[in-house]
């Protein structure tokens, strides 16, 4: 059934919608890496600082769990993107 | 799902291999196949890894391997109803040696002579497949327009979507702990959720699969090395139409359509830790390494690092078939880095092997008796 909160946008680099995050926790897509596989959601340059907690909180309100039971899922470097040249040209080695 | 505690067929590794099996066996009639994985769906090194797809190798059997691959990842969205990301733009190869030069010039006369159509490119040629190319130490090129890349999540997600309608059974966050085998037949596998009693196992669970075998009485001589890989942010599309390889310069470049461009080398020292860490190495080994491939990166910002396991074999061919000590325990495993593009075409051969049907290629040559045998098929094309 289509919710109007459906048609927010929950991560903003990847243009996911809260309604295709959604769609595929009812499909039985439970944790937040898996999401991230499907959707792409938290994979661009904010690296999910924007939509993690939303989607975490999603998973919980569906599933009836409590969010501090749902895996955060994985935090990769880097911090925060760097240029190509910036790390290339560095003189340590 | 709920738990029982029989299946016709259990499948060890939900990456690539155990996703396409169970889908391929399922559409064989196999009544009930049970996956598991100690972690979720594509979580190992299927969702960790380049992504390519390519019939340019040097052996005969991955030529052949490779060729079928392509004109089956071509089909494949249509076949399991689910778009797969496919980007059919071509490998560039680039020798930097004579020697090497030499044999990617081999590898075409053989690929040509198996149907492929790759073809030794110039200098200007190769600037038209790829406009900002550098290397301007490069001694030649070869390429093939159908090879190309696939989203490797939308794959192995479109199999599991699939073999769910059809009915496979899935049981994620569950970790195999013993196979059960007595008589020289497996029966079954111990699991940290309770045990499930089968008469075939099959083993597909990539960087791990030497220590699945082992509990099985099987010892396959694999080993698994951690190589790293980085993403940009979204750019244009166009800076790198085709995906750049090269075996001497170490490296593969390659752009998603959705615009973000992956990069990867193989590590010094091949760390076989099994920790799946990222280092500041590589990160400047590799950004190196792309200013001097593809100079117009230079501006663009990396926004995510990691790793993932290769799964080597002694000749760097994979390893697939039954067990010769263990009648029922199935192999698809070793394949030193390409399960992923191979995954769809070997899912349906060892589907087949297991119902007793003759398959399209026969893969014979890659049980793992030819290690006891001494006739190893080494594999030149590897990066």
């Amino acid at each position: 059934m289509e919710r109007p909160s459906d048609k927010i946008i929950v991560c903003r680099c990847e243009e996911v919608t809260l309604g295709a995050v959604r769609q595929w926790i009812a499909e039985g897509y439970h944790t937040f890496d898996e999401l991230k596989r499907i959707l792409r959601v938290g994979m661009g340059p904010c690296q999910g600082r924007g939509c993690r907690e939303i989607v975490l909180r999603e998973i919980a309100a569906m599933t009836g769990k409590q969010m501090s039971d749902i895996p955060p899922g994985s935090f990769r470097p880097l911090t925060r993107p760097v240029k190509i040249g910036a790390i290339a040209d560095d003189g340590g080695e | 799902m709920e738990w029982t505690n029989t299946a016709d067929v259990v499948v060890i590794g939900a990456g690539i291999q155990g996703t396409a099996i169970s889908y391929y066996l399922k559409r064989r009639g196999v009544e009930k196949v049970v996956v598991l994985d100690k972690s979720t769906v594509c979580s190992g090194a299927t969702g960790r890894c380049g992504a390519g797809i390519r019939a340019q190798w040097g052996t005969e059997m991955n030529c052949r391997l490779g060729l079928a691959c392509v004109e089956k990842f071509e089909g494949l969205s249509q076949e399991l109803g689910m778009d797969i990301g496919l980007n059919q733009s071509g490998y560039l190869m680039v020798a930097y040696q004579d020697k090497e030069w030499e044999q990617l010039q081999k590898n075409v006369t053989l690929q040509n002579r198996l149907g492929i159509a790759s073809r030794v490119v110039n200098r200007e040629e190769a600037n038209e497949i790829c406009p900002g190319l550098g290397a301007p130490d490069a001694l030649g090129f070869t390429f093939h327009a159908r090879d190309g890349h696939a989203d490797p999540f939308l794959t192995t997600f479109a199999y599991h979507k699939r073999g769910r309608e059809l009915g496979v059974i899935y049981h994620t966050g569950t970790t195999v702990t013993d196979i059960k085998v007595a008589n020289g037949k497996v029966f079954g596998v111990v699991t940290d959720k309770g045990h499930i009693d089968a008469p075939v196992v099959i083993n597909a669970a990539g960087g791990h699969s030497q220590f699945i075998a082992s509990m099985a009485g099987v010892q396959l001589p694999l080993f698994s090395e951690r190589h790293e890989i980085i993403i940009t942010e979204p750019v244009d599309a166009g800076v790198c139409p085709p995906m750049l390889m090269s075996f001497s310069g170490n490296y593969y470049i390659q752009q998603r359509p959705h615009g973000s461009i992956i990069a990867g080398c193989s590590p010094a020292g091949h760390p076989q830790d099994y920790e799946l860490g990222t280092s500041w190495q590589f990160l400047q080994q590799m950004t190196r390494t792309m200013l001097a491939v593809l100079p117009r990166t230079r501006g663009m910002r990396i926004v995510r690092q990691w790793s993932g396991l290769y799964n080597m074999s002694p000749d760097r061919q994979a390893v697939l078939g039954e067990a010769d000590d263990v009648t029922g325990f199935f192999v698809s495993v070793g394949f030193s880095g390409h399960g992923f593009m191979f995954g769809p075409v070997t899912g349906e051969i060892i589907a087949d092997l297991v119902v007793g049907r003759e398959p399209e290629i026969n893969v014979d040559m890659l049980h793992y008796r030819r290690f006891q045998l001494g006739e190893l098929i080494l594999e030149p094309a590897v990066v």
